[in-house]
């Protein structure tokens, strides 16, 4: 148990002295699974606003495909796109192998179907009086996508949230496509487990509490947004 | 009950950055929850606007490759875990100006990274998968650059008696002594291979006698530090190469117990790899660069004495180029 005061502590002055180590470790997976979230988020909105408004034959067991991807392994999603970007796969000419870019690309194809399906759930979650209103009053069909998206916003941040955590936090694909390797694909996570293995205990615990710090920031910089009247 | 609709893609002149700006700045707001009116223009959104714009100029932009050619190898995770590529990775980029990515992994992987063309040379301690990888057509050529001997390490006092004992007949004891644990790499690394190597000239059947027999025989599925981790917590012996031991001895309660035998020497070659033959963008000439630098004079004197100060031994023993004979 000493372990983990010990890892406070080593965060603590890891935190202080700006370790380049650390803050580049840190840097890499902020930028990386900010990077995936975007795009997910780019595409699972507007995807997500596509198959809530409209009826289709097959929906719902479209939904119910969506959420039982919420379940699959970062490893099983790590060696799906390994062997798609490696460079005798199908998508080996885009030269992504082991690098940060390989990791985004399997980052959004792991937390797309996460954040589509609360998407969906959000838009569900308005109360259908609004797009009907807006409908009446003249909206086109986009402006009236946009109005429930407004309407479900907290909902819909709230997605993002979890998929960035997702992002984050996952080690499996980042290993297996990215490769770990030090000062150009080593995240918070792999580092973790590379500094276990090595028996650097205090290490790890240290950039677990930073991971932690980083996205208690995260979520609480967001929920300010969402408040402050700018 | 009256409710505007702000019209977010409606007819507005402007130019196309203009349109871009002002769709970062609906979103923005709407995200915010903010009364979005759009005809109140204050300093605070257009900071907003323009921050949110440059932020995601700036993760696109670093999502973007860019700088020195990066070349990549994989490498054994024994020879990872001594921290000597520590030392080369450095010399190696400042020397040829390039950014080296090492991808610590298992010989078996280490291994199909190279034959999927993923990596531009592999430096792995397997003889007779490195040579079928040549023969294959995937490897240019088999170049060992150092060695050292693996040991066989087992807990502090010895329980199984096996110190001083050949390694053929040291397994042949733990084999038979029933209370005895061992822990294999079990991950078919080069370690592995050099273990079921040792069992076969022990004389056992690998596959049939020794895997999956009973509790004794631990299957670690593991690299070489998180191996000898396992060792320690359960008491059990296992084989290392000598380098990965003396980094990791400190925190542990293990010894060597068997460190003399013409079977125990451990052979690291580089081999550069064929981009004839995988289909890809193998950087040849960056491969055969690294055979010439790790069998340069300058860095065989820096792989002799690596370890020295550390830990009070040689940890590899330079050989050039040349098959050292045990």
């Amino acid at each position: 148990m000493s372990e983990i005061w010990d890892g406070l502590v080593k965060a603590f002055q890891l935190i202080c002295t700006f370790d380049t180590t650390v803050m580049s470790i840190a840097g890499k997976s902020l930028w990386i699974s900010a990077a995936s979230c975007l795009i997910a988020t780019a595409i699972c909105v507007p995807l997500g606003s596509v198959i809530h408004f409209n009826n289709f034959k097959g929906k719902r067991l479209l939904i119910s495909t969506v959420q039982t991807l919420w379940s699959m392994p970062t490893v099983a999603v790590g060696l799906l796109v390994f062997l798609l970007v490696s460079h005798s796969g199908p998508l080996g000419i885009l030269e992504l192998i082991f690098k940060p870019g390989a990791i985004i690309f399997g980052q959004v194809i792991l937390i797309s179907p996460l954040i589509l399906g609360l998407v969906i759930s959000a838009l569900n979650g308005v109360d259908k009086l609004i797009p009907e209103t807006a409908v009446s009053l003249g909206a086109s069909r986009l402006q009236k996508a946009i109005l429930t998206i407004r309407e479900a916003r907290y909902a819909i941040v709230a997605a993002l949230i979890m998929g960035f955590g997702r992002a984050i936090s996952e080690v499996g694909l980042s290993i297996m496509v990215g490769g770990n390797i030090a000062r150009y694909t080593r995240t918070i996570p792999t580092a973790i487990a590379l500094e276990t293995q090595r028996g650097n205990i205090e290490l790890s615990i240290a950039l677990g509490i930073i991971l932690i710090l980083i996205a208690l920031v995260i979520n609480i910089s967001l929920h300010m947004l969402q408040r402050k009247r700018v | 009950m009256e409710t505007t609709v702000p019209p977010v893609f409606g007819k507005e002149k402007g130019y196309g950055l203009h349109k871009l700006a002002l769709v970062f700045y609906d979103a923005l707001f709407y995200l915010s929850g903010s009364d979005l009116d759009r005809d109140v223009l204050n300093v605070k959104r257009v900071i907003c606007t323009l921050g949110a714009m440059i932020l995601t100029l700036c993760l696109v932009l670093g999502s973007i490759a860019c700088g020195k050619t990066r070349v990549a190898i994989s490498t054994t995770t024994s020879l990872y875990d001594t921290g000597l590529w520590g030392v080369l990775e450095p010399m190696f980029e400042q020397k040829y100006g390039v950014d080296l990515d090492i991808l610590r992994a298992g010989t078996g992987i280490a291994i199909e990274y190279g034959k999927r063309g993923d990596v531009d040379a592999i430096a792995v301690h397997a003889k007779s998968r490195e040579q079928q990888f040549v023969t294959d057509g995937y490897g240019i050529e088999r170049v060992p650059f150092t060695y050292n001997y693996y040991v066989i390490v087992g807990p502090v006092n010895d329980p199984a008696g096996i110190g001083e004992m050949s390694p053929e007949d040291a397994f042949e004891k733990l084999f038979t002594d029933a209370s005895s644990r061992f822990i294999s790499r079990g991950d078919d690394s080069g370690t592995h291979g050099k273990e079921k190597t040792i069992w076969a000239a022990a004389g056992y059947d690998y596959d049939t006698q020794v895997v999956g027999t009973g509790a004794w025989y631990v299957e670690a599925g593991k690299g070489m530090g998180d191996t000898l981790n396992m060792a320690n917590e359960i008491r059990g012996y296992t084989v290392s190469d000598i380098g990965t031991f003396l980094a990791y001895q400190g925190e542990l309660d293990l010894e060597t117990v068997v460190d003399e035998g013409a079977i125990l020497l451990n052979v690291y070659s580089v081999l550069a790899c064929n981009p004839d033959n995988t289909n890809s963008s193998v950087n040849l000439e960056m491969g055969h660069n690294l055979v010439i630098f790790l069998t340069s004079d300058e860095v065989q004197k820096i792989i002799g004495q690596y370890g020295i100060e550390e830990y009070g031994r040689q940890l590899f023993i330079p050989c050039a180029g040349n098959e050292p004979t045990p």
